[in-house]
């Protein structure tokens, strides 16, 4: 195995993954004050107004196609009696849709922040790095799930092969040869999406970790204690759980 | 029942000459800084006018606050909260910065680095937001003040709707009133609902209502969720701010920068016991004139044992208590009855009221001039609507349109000052005034002392916060702050026997030092215990 393979399938994925759970849990930790999405939709909202929404919504439904392309094994659809025929055409026809949505708004966002000079003058250095690296990402997988998977007349079999790879390094087994094979376009897709992560943790991005799902159980006022009064002394039961 | 102490306030409006001292002394305190340049925690608007942000009052434009639903249910107006999940990457409702105002500054470098020239140098205007310079200002805080707006504009105000035909812009038939406003504080607020971080809470101990900026993930529903419109989204940190009745200073017993600051003493502050388990129900009342009666039944006599006994029994500590039975707001609100809601029928049951002006009767003073009688000029106790400011345009304002309770707190005023007028320049004793308006003359004389010559100890009534509850873990000192349980360690110190004699245990309580609801430990109290411990040790 040359080295060069080594690094990009073995080395940077395991490198990424390490930067993207450290990375997390220093941003926890120094950095709780500048966790959120840092939305801009004050200084500008006509745009943002269908834009943002367009690419979240878009992204989301890429992200939950990729989790289905890559976690669940063909054999697994297979088994529950979706043929590869059937899988093939919902995949390329949702991710097309997807990808399409996705693009409209990440050019309305790109276009609101790069024009709009309020907008302009909040960018951080930060956001700028997110910027490229999505703009690499989401042409690529666009591209692909065009170009490839709905109109071309012999669909990469990716499934098979970069899925294959991925799940492997998670079982700590990278099989390299699986990824080796797949057209340029998907490798190069993979080394953008590993860097993407690897920076995700030092960028706003972590605001999707703060999905505010547990606001819909949540009574509507909240109140908390300042001063709290000596509500409970320790008690015999605070004691028996210290005793050994 | 459940009995909280709420820190509330009153204003005056009959005082407020509209110099703004409130809004500057606030801004200086707390929101001079980027980000925050265009936010006014304590802002006076005159009425009418559009207001900031534009229009706020507005509802169905900016969809804040509460309404019942159709089985008469609270709900926010903004949609529930699964609506709101949905709309999260756009919210449908949010102001922009141009509804508040472009905050600039002036490129005052320029008059000192100019070089010689034949003109003198100029100053010109810079935006603090883009950084750019700008050609023109168009609009900017307190743009309307006193009435400066243009005729047409008047009626952009909201509170104008269906009494068109009584706010005049000609100068002769002009009124204006000053009205400042800060959060509300309210007992139901909608901005602590519409929060899906859950960053922003109630105090259980004061009701002041705060977020917590670390948890704020700059969903910005609060901003549109506040019917007051008074939560800011700050643009460089993408956190929610918002007016925090200064409860540093509240916390020992000071009043607010802008009630401390008040050239016109409009403010008091002071204490209101409440029922908490009350408040839903009061805010569900259907009809919206009932709101006002609603909110003042949740509101609970602390003179009386039972509520004394019942607060005791919930933590409310004793002076505060007492403080409570000498609180000027609960004096206004509830037993003089002169003190009203701004906006009730935002159903957040609002903790900042208002006592109406009197204004002068427009039509003795247009035919008699300087000659009109004094007792006639402000007579509002035969027709409070001949009054220059009408009555339908507060009613909008503070009693959700129901004129009557407008005229009700009119009449008690100007009840008062022919009282007082007859007592002090004519000498005369006169009981029919008062009584006309079911009072007393000793009671209408203590509502003149307190809105007229109050001082400083009545007019703010604030016991101190009992920081010590927290601090019962000063018993502790000498022992080891961080030994909770799975805390770091007992640093290093020999383990206490906690199966000792009883009396004996002296164990880091540590579930005292919990923030309540959260898994975490209030570092303020714990380096506040660190810092008292060194003290001793240095031998203090």
């Amino acid at each position: 195995m040359s080295a060069g393979r080594v690094l990009l399938w073995i080395i940077l994925p395991y490198l990424a993954l390490a930067t993207f759970v450290v990375g997390h849990w220093w941003r926890y930790r120094s950095d709780r004050f500048g966790w959120g999405a840092r939305s801009t939709q004050i200084l500008e909202r006509k745009i943002l107004g269908w834009a943002s929404p367009a690419f979240h919504f878009g992204i989301l439904a890429a992200a939950g196609g990729h989790v289905i392309g890559l976690v669940i094994p063909a054999s697994l659809t297979e088994a529950l009696g979706i043929s590869e025929n059937g899988y093939h055409w919902f995949a390329a026809i949702a991710g097309a849709l997807a990808g399409l949505v996705t693009v409209v708004g990440f050019l309305g966002l790109m276009y609101r922040r790069s024009t709009n000079a309020r907008v302009r003058r909040t960018t951080t250095p930060a956001d700028m790095i997110t910027y490229f690296l999505l703009t690499f990402l989401v042409l690529q997988g666009t591209w692909i799930a065009f170009a490839e998977n709905l109109l071309g007349s012999s669909p990469y079999h990716y499934r098979d092969s970069v899925g294959v790879w991925w799940r492997s390094l998670f079982a700590l087994q990278p099989d390299v040869d699986a990824v080796t094979g797949a057209p340029f376009l998907y490798q190069l897709h993979a080394v953008c999406a590993w860097a993407f992560w690897a920076f995700f943790p030092f960028s706003r991005l972590v605001h999707l970790w703060s999905l505010p799902v547990p606001y819909i159980g949540r009574p509507h006022i909240l109140y908390r204690r300042r001063f709290a009064a000596p509500r409970r002394r320790r008690t015999a039961l605070a004691a028996r759980r210290r005793t050994p | 029942m459940t009995i909280r102490a709420q820190v509330g306030m009153v204003m005056n409006l009959d005082k407020c000459i509209g110099c703004h001292t409130c809004s500057v002394t606030c801004k200086q305190v707390w929101t001079d800084r980027p980000g925050a340049e265009y936010m006014w925690f304590n802002d006076v608007e005159t009425k009418p006018g559009v207001g900031y942000p534009k229009r706020w009052e507005d509802q169905e434009q900016w969809r804040g606050g509460w309404e019942l639903d159709r089985k008469g249910r609270l709900r926010l107006k903004a949609g529930g909260k699964l609506r709101k999940l949905l709309s999260i990457f756009a919210n449908p409702d949010l102001p922009t910065l141009d509804d508040y105002y472009e905050p600039w500054t002036y490129d005052f470098e320029q008059l000192v680095d100019a070089p010689r020239q034949r003109h003198d140098p100029v100053a010109r205007a810079r935006s603090r937001i883009t950084g750019e310079q700008l050609d023109e200002i168009s609009w900017g805080p307190n743009w309307e003040d006193n009435l400066a707006g243009s005729p047409e504009r008047i009626h952009h105000d909201p509170l104008t709707v269906g009494i068109e035909d009584q706010v005049k812009a000609q100068y002769e038939q002009a009124f204006m009133m000053y009205l400042p406003r800060i959060c509300e504080h309210c007992l139901n607020p909608s901005c602590v609902a519409s929060c899906p971080s859950g960053a922003m809470y109630k105090r259980e101990e004061d009701g002041i209502v705060l977020v917590d900026q670390q948890k704020c993930r700059s969903w910005r529903f609060c901003v549109s969720g506040c019917p007051y419109k008074k939560v800011y989204f700050n643009h460089r940190s993408g956190k929610a701010e918002k007016c925090t009745l200064c409860y540093p200073r509240i916390e020992q017993g000071q009043p607010t920068i802008c009630s401390e600051t008040c050239v016109g003493r409009i403010r008091y502050l002071g204490l209101v016991l409440y029922d908490v388990d009350r408040v839903e129900a009061a805010a569900s009342v259907p009809d919206e004139h009932d709101l006002l009666e609603a909110q003042r039944s949740v509101f609970l006599d602390p003179s009386d044992p039972l509520v004394r006994a019942q607060a005791l029994a919930d933590g409310v500590p004793e002076d505060w208590i007492d403080a409570a039975i000498r609180s000027p707001v609960y004096l206004l609100a509830m037993k003089y009855r002169v003190a009203l809601p701004l906006h009730p029928e935002y159903r957040t049951l609002p903790m900042v009221w208002y006592v109406p002006p009197l204004s002068p009767i427009a039509s003795t003073l247009e035919t008699d001039g300087y000659e009109a009688d004094p007792d006639e000029v402000f007579s509002a106790v035969d027709d409070p609507d001949a009054m220059r400011v009408p009555v339908d345009y507060l009613a909008n304002l503070l009693a959700a349109g129901d004129g009557e309770v407008i005229r009700g707190v009119l009449r008690r005023l100007a009840a008062m000052r022919h009282h007082m007028r007859k007592r002090e320049v004519l000498g005369e004793h006169d009981d029919s005034r008062p009584r006309a308006v079911g009072m007393t003359s000793q009671e209408v004389e203590d509502l003149y002392r307190l809105l007229a010559i109050a001082k400083y100890e009545d007019r703010y009534v604030i016991p101190p916060a009992h920081t010590e509850l927290a601090g019962q873990l000063m018993e502790q000192k000498g022992t080891c702050g961080l030994d909770f349980e799975d805390g770091p360690g007992n640093c290093g110190a020999i383990e206490r026997d906690v199966s000792g004699p009883p009396g004996y245990e002296s164990a880091v309580d540590a579930e005292a030092f919990m923030l309540p609801g959260e898994d975490r430990v209030d570092l303020d109290i714990v380096q506040m215990l660190g810092d008292r411990r060194r003290e001793d040790a240095e031998g203090r």
